[in-house]
């Protein structure tokens, strides 16, 4: 099944300095499906990711060409506010970065700051609602002022889900959210990956192969800074066309 | 393979598993062989040779299975892997049916009464058996290789061993028309030729894994079949 177009990448080329980081990569991400990007370490994935809400703004050194386009619009135009953006565009890391604030404020702290709000009774049903939507409500309802980071691992980042969502956003980036958690933590968050896509348009970094395949609908394999092959995942993941690709994920080249 | 995997104990996994699809194929070759002989020369100690042998085929066959069910839950194999895992099960179901195919041979042979038609039919057979020997090699060299033109050539192939078994076929019907005490030879040396024929269809069956292997498509065309005596039917009045 093909769904519209929620991001369009034209001709992005990436520069750390004098590192040529990602080259001229063309790619159509669809809304409302799971996408992958895969790639040994170094390949440009991440960075790529990390681009599509200018988070590497932060990064002196580096410079982004090309176009990047959500819903048509260029998101590094000048006039683009890029806190407005990635209230757009969430992101999940890594590691779970919980603030040091309840589980409540954890969630209610995009809302507050984007006044997404008009009262409390309207906050706690955004809190109810992104907590339900990152499979935690019920763990968590009966402790809403407790610390976020008193949770479990898996717990902690299904909050930083929950966090993401709530500023209603339309596209979410993950960058290899599961890999310091357990497999059961994992499962947990495959499955709301999965649910997750009704609603978002999900992009995800992951070093797992097999993560990959479970999740994703398409997949991205990124290789020394090109995208090497795009396509659906199962394609890609039976026959795939380029032999890098084929070489990388029967695990022949890192 | 052409490249070798990081994890150098997968391209072993995957060569056992070769090695005894291809140890599989060496004894299938023999066991069809053999029968052959054992029908043409009325060899009684052969054919029973064969169908001890048979019993190795077998075990061989678990054995494909069990790596294969290992090399798929320990090494998740991928796009290339992943297809020749599949087709591992595959060509080892494929090469124990053959194997069956030269034990009801041997098995046959035993029971056919000596007469001028047993020998000639016995060799005719015999011939058909080394073209579709022949076949089978090719059909395992391409799956090794992974050559798709060898693979291809092997599907035409079979067309011949179909041809061949019309010939025989209407050769048999014909000696059983000419006299009822022909029925019983006939009746072995058909279901014989029918044997080998179908031996050519499993064969073409490892020439299309070999093709999926490569290219991760079954072939689109579809199979030559010039099989047509299921069609065939006899004219009562030239019978009587």
């Amino acid at each position: 099944m093909e769904n519209e177009i929620k991001i369009s990448a034209k001709g992005v080329q990436v520069f750390y300095a004098d590192k040529h980081a990602i080259k001229n990569v063309d790619v159509e991400i669809q809304d409302k499906t799971v996408t992958a990007f895969i790639g040994p370490s170094g390949c440009g994935k991440s960075t790529f990711l990390r681009s599509l809400n200018r988070m590497n703004d932060t990064i002196n050194t580096c410079r982004v060409e090309g176009e990047i386009l959500l819903d048509g619009q260029n998101i590094y135009n000048p006039e683009v506010d890029p806190v407005q953006l990635r209230a757009k565009v969430g992101m999940v890391f890594q590691k779970p970065n919980p603030f040091p604030k309840s589980i409540y404020d954890n969630v209610a702290y995009g809302p507050r700051i984007h006044g997404l709000s008009q009262s409390k009774t309207e906050l706690d049903e955004i809190v109810e609602m992104a907590l339900r939507r990152g499979a935690l409500w019920e763990e968590v309802k009966d402790r809403l002022s407790e610390p976020g980071t008193g949770l479990s691992g898996g717990q902690q980042q299904r909050l930083c889900i929950a966090r993401a969502i709530a500023t209603q956003p339309e596209v979410l980036l993950m960058d290899e959210p599961c890999s310091a958690l357990d497999p059961i933590a994992t499962a947990q968050i495959e499955e709301l990956i999965n649910d997750l896509k009704e609603n978002f348009c999900v992009v995800i970094v992951t070093h797992s192969m097999q993560q990959a395949a479970r999740v994703s609908n398409k997949t991205a394999f990124f290789h020394l800074g090109d995208l090497v092959e795009y396509g659906d995942t199962e394609e890609l993941f039976i026959k795939p066309i380029d032999p890098r690709t084929e070489s990388y994920i029967s695990g022949k080249i890192g | 393979m052409a490249e070798k995997h990081i994890m150098s104990a997968f391209d072993e996994d995957i060569e056992k598993i070769q090695s005894t699809l291809m140890k599989m194929g060496g004894l299938v070759e023999k066991s069809l062989f053999d029968a052959a002989s054992a029908l043409v020369k009325s060899d009684i100690e052969l054919a029973s040779k064969v169908r001890e042998h048979d019993q190795v085929i077998d075990s061989l066959e678990e054995e494909v299975n069990i790596q294969t069910v290992r090399l798929i839950a320990l090494r998740s194999p991928a796009a290339t892997d992943l297809r020749y895992a599949l087709s591992f099960i595959k060509v080892a179901s494929n090469l124990e049916r053959i194997g069956d195919y030269g034990k009801n041979m041997a098995k046959r042979s035993l029971v056919m009464e000596p007469s001028l038609i047993t020998e000639q039919g016995s060799n005719s057979l015999r011939r058909m058996t080394k073209d579709v020997i022949s076949m089978m090699n090719n059909a395992l060299d391409a799956y090794v290789r992974k050559d798709v033109e060898l693979a291809e050539a092997v599907i035409i192939q079979d067309k011949d061993i179909d041809l061949h078994y019309n010939a025989l076929f209407r050769e048999f019907l014909t000696f059983m028309m000419e006299d009822p005490k022909n029925i019983t030879t006939c009746m072995h040396l058909h279901f014989i030729a029918k044997n080998i024929e179908r031996v050519g269809d499993y064969v073409t069956s490892i020439a299309e894994q070999a093709i999926y292997v490569a290219t991760g498509e079954y072939p689109s065309e579809e199979r030559p079949k010039v099989d047509t005596t299921s069609l065939t039917k006899v004219d009562s009045e030239s019978a009587s």
